[in-house]
């Protein structure tokens, strides 16, 4: 392939479709190597779609996503399995396994991806655990835990095998602001550490400012991409009403006909 | 403190100035019942031709959601007749929520539509989702046997402890329920065997009725539905609930496969565990008719055990054993299944559990049905 080494993830032409109900179409997007992206847009744009298409959960209608250069869906399953293998992914509720304890969640997928001997397995999770903030909760099941928590530890288990991508649903959805701004700290932090690379949907102008790189801007009144790139630079230089709207918590003037429409999500 | 005596709610309308009508409401507008409707300022708006529409509310005691929605609909009744709306007399509050609720407008493509659809295409839309249907279900007994294959080569993906936990829940934990109903339906077989038998003074064959009636098909039948309802059901359910949370797709955005991490395992216990129950299931069944016949039909023990020995065939005990194991396959299939076509809401896992139940309740009579017609033209 063509692309130019630093590319990591480029979308080409995506269109996402629920049977013949088109969601979006025409998305094209190029994200760098450890850059954070930002998926955003309002309720029910289909954000969390574009998300399942890149971690191989829904088939795209048309287009596809290419990670290194390499094509992700047109590739046969083996090879997209092992593209998996180097994703990372937090899901909006954590989606922790719950007949599984914090240590057994981490330590199942190094269990089946390392050789580690089980006692190092079980280090490596308190590891993982510590770096979000959970040391001490190995041996809790999920229940146990509350919600935030839940979530922390949902992307300690995205840390568990060292990815490449880490893609982030909606990651402050249900936190209190402070729990809100430590994970978009902790996000840098592991951008600059790790050197990954990260997707995060979220619709936090606080968050989106803080931690964004580079983004796209999905609208669902005319179900295409609206515009992409750094979202401070969007907010500065975009003429378009509804990105500035968006951005702007709808305190920019806006043209009537680009109000964004509100969705059942 | 409360109000002394509420103001029964009023609603008139009358012409102010030329092409001005005025609607007066008053009193409190908190009664469940008897409610003033809008019918008359429908009437009035159409024969009188007004251009515009004021409201009095000078006399409104306390109101609640049951007035915003009258005056909701007298704005839509202006709008539709091209009069004007003018709500500024109305209460403070109440002119703030009539803006709020038209803020955003109704998106006409977010209504759901009912379509009507004729005989025929009901009857195609059921054929097309049977079909669907039923490739599914072959689509995953493909999988079952590829991910059987996999275990047998030992490349599957899955943890030993998951297939103890769940052989611990579906077998041992079952024997309570298994001796209960087996023990009653051999306790059953040998009244109603006996009452008829005695007819022809044939009693003693009591305990071929029972043993081979027992061995053959109640035992496995019997336990094939018990755990199609108790241990069926809770791997719909569990799967179910997995799948709301999201964690099957955690399995699969971690590249490992649920079918052989959670399917595999339910799968292998009832297969080991079905035979062994239907044994157990047959010793039970055989003890209830040997107590109701030596305690009350004055059978000699040993003759019993005899009679129960010598009727019992190698062949019809394997059969027994056999179709106990091929339950447990569609026990765990059917309830893996439906788990896992689980939607993604809690009535969702109810329905799961429904189907992965009713599915795997048909499919063993079925199944025993079909066994039977196999056995008779084979003289097993």
């Amino acid at each position: 392939m063509n692309a130019k080494p630093d590319i990591k993830i480029e979308i080409r032409n995506l269109t996402m479709a629920y049977g013949s109900f088109v969601v979006m179409r025409d998305i094209s997007a190029q994200v760098k190597r450890g850059e954070v992206f930002i998926i955003m847009g309002g309720s029910g744009c289909g954000k969390s779609t574009l998300l399942r298409h890149m971690i191989g959960l829904k088939q795209p209608a048309q287009g596809d996503i290419y990670y290194d250069g390499t094509p992700f869906w047109q590739s046969d399953d083996e090879a997209r399995n092992d593209k998996l293998r180097s994703f990372g992914v937090l899901f909006q509720s954590g989606a922790l396994w719950s007949s599984m304890t914090l240590a057994e969640n981490i330590g199942l997928v190094l269990g089946e991806y390392t050789t580690f001997p089980p006692a190092e397995i079980r280090e490596i999770a308190r590891l993982k655990l510590a770096l979000v903030g959970l040391k001490g909760f190995e041996d809790y099941y999920p229940a146990e835990i509350s919600g935030g928590m839940c979530k922390r530890a949902g992307l300690a288990r995205a840390l568990a095998l060292d990815p490449d991508v880490l893609f982030f649903d909606e990651p402050s959805a249900g936190l209190d602001p402070i729990s809100s701004r430590n994970l978009d700290e902790l996000i840098l932090q592991l951008r600059d550490s790790l050197g990954a690379t990260f997707v995060v949907v979220t619709h936090e102008l606080a968050s989106i400012f803080t931690i964004a790189d580079n983004s796209v801007f999905l609208d669902p009144s005319t179900r295409t991409m609206r515009a992409s790139g750094n979202p401070r630079e969007l907010l500065k230089h975009s003429t378009d009403p509804a990105v500035q709207q968006f951005l702007t918590r709808g305190e920019a003037k806006a043209q009537p006909a680009a109000a964004p429409a509100a969705q059942p999500s | 403190m409360r109000n002394p005596e509420p103001i029964p709610a009023r609603l008139t309308i009358r012409p102010k100035d030329p092409g001005v009508l005025l609607v007066e409401i008053a009193g409190d507008w908190l009664d469940r019942t008897g409610l003033p409707n809008i019918s008359v300022v429908e009437k009035e708006l159409a024969s009188s031709g007004a251009r515009a529409l004021e409201f009095d509310a000078q006399g409104l005691g306390g109101w609640d959601s049951a007035l915003m929605v009258r005056i909701l609909a007298i704005n839509d009744l202006c709008a539709k007749g091209k009069v004007e709306f003018r709500a500024k007399t109305l209460p403070s509050g109440l002119v703030k929520l009539i803006a709020l609720s038209q803020a955003v407008p109704e998106k006409s493509d977010a209504a759901r539509k009912e379509v009507k659809l004729s005989f025929l295409e009901r009857v195609g839309e059921s054929g097309l989702a049977a079909w669907s249907g039923g490739a599914a279900m072959l689509g995953f007994l493909g999988e079952s046997v590829v991910a059987l294959l996999k275990l047998v080569r030992g490349r599957a993906q899955f943890r030993w402890r998951d297939i103890v936990e769940v052989t611990q829940a579906c077998g041992p934990e079952a024997l309570g329920i298994v001796a209960l109903i087996n023990f009653l339906i051999g306790l059953i077989l040998a009244f109603v065997g006996a009452t008829e038998l005695a007819r022809f003074g044939a009693s003693i064959y009591t305990a071929d009725l029972v043993a081979v009636a027992s061995v053959r098909e109640m035992g496995c039948i019997m336990t094939g539905i018990i755990l199609c309802g108790r241990t069926g059901a809770a791997f719909a359910a569990q799967l179910g609930t997995m799948k709301v949370n999201q964690e099957i797709e955690a399995f699969q955005t971690f590249g490992i496969s649920p079918f052989e991490f959670l399917v595999l395992p339910r799968m292998v216990a009832l297969i080991l565990m079905m035979p062994l129950l239907c044994i157990f299931a047959d010793l039970i069944a055989i003890s209830g008719g040997f107590l109701v016949s030596t305690l009350m039909l004055d059978v000699a023990p040993q003759v019993y055990l005899a009679r129960t020995v010598e009727s019992i065939s190698l062949a019809g005990f394997l059969l027994g054993i056999f179709k106990g194991s091929f339950f447990g396959v569609i026990i765990a299939l059917t309830g893996c299944l439906r788990g896992m076509q689980c939607g993604t809401n809690a009535a969702a896992v109810g329905l799961a559990t429904t189907s992965a139940v009713v599915t795997g309740i048909t499919w063993i009579i079925a199944s025993d049905g079909i066994f039977a017609v196999i056995c008779s033209a084979l003289h097993i």
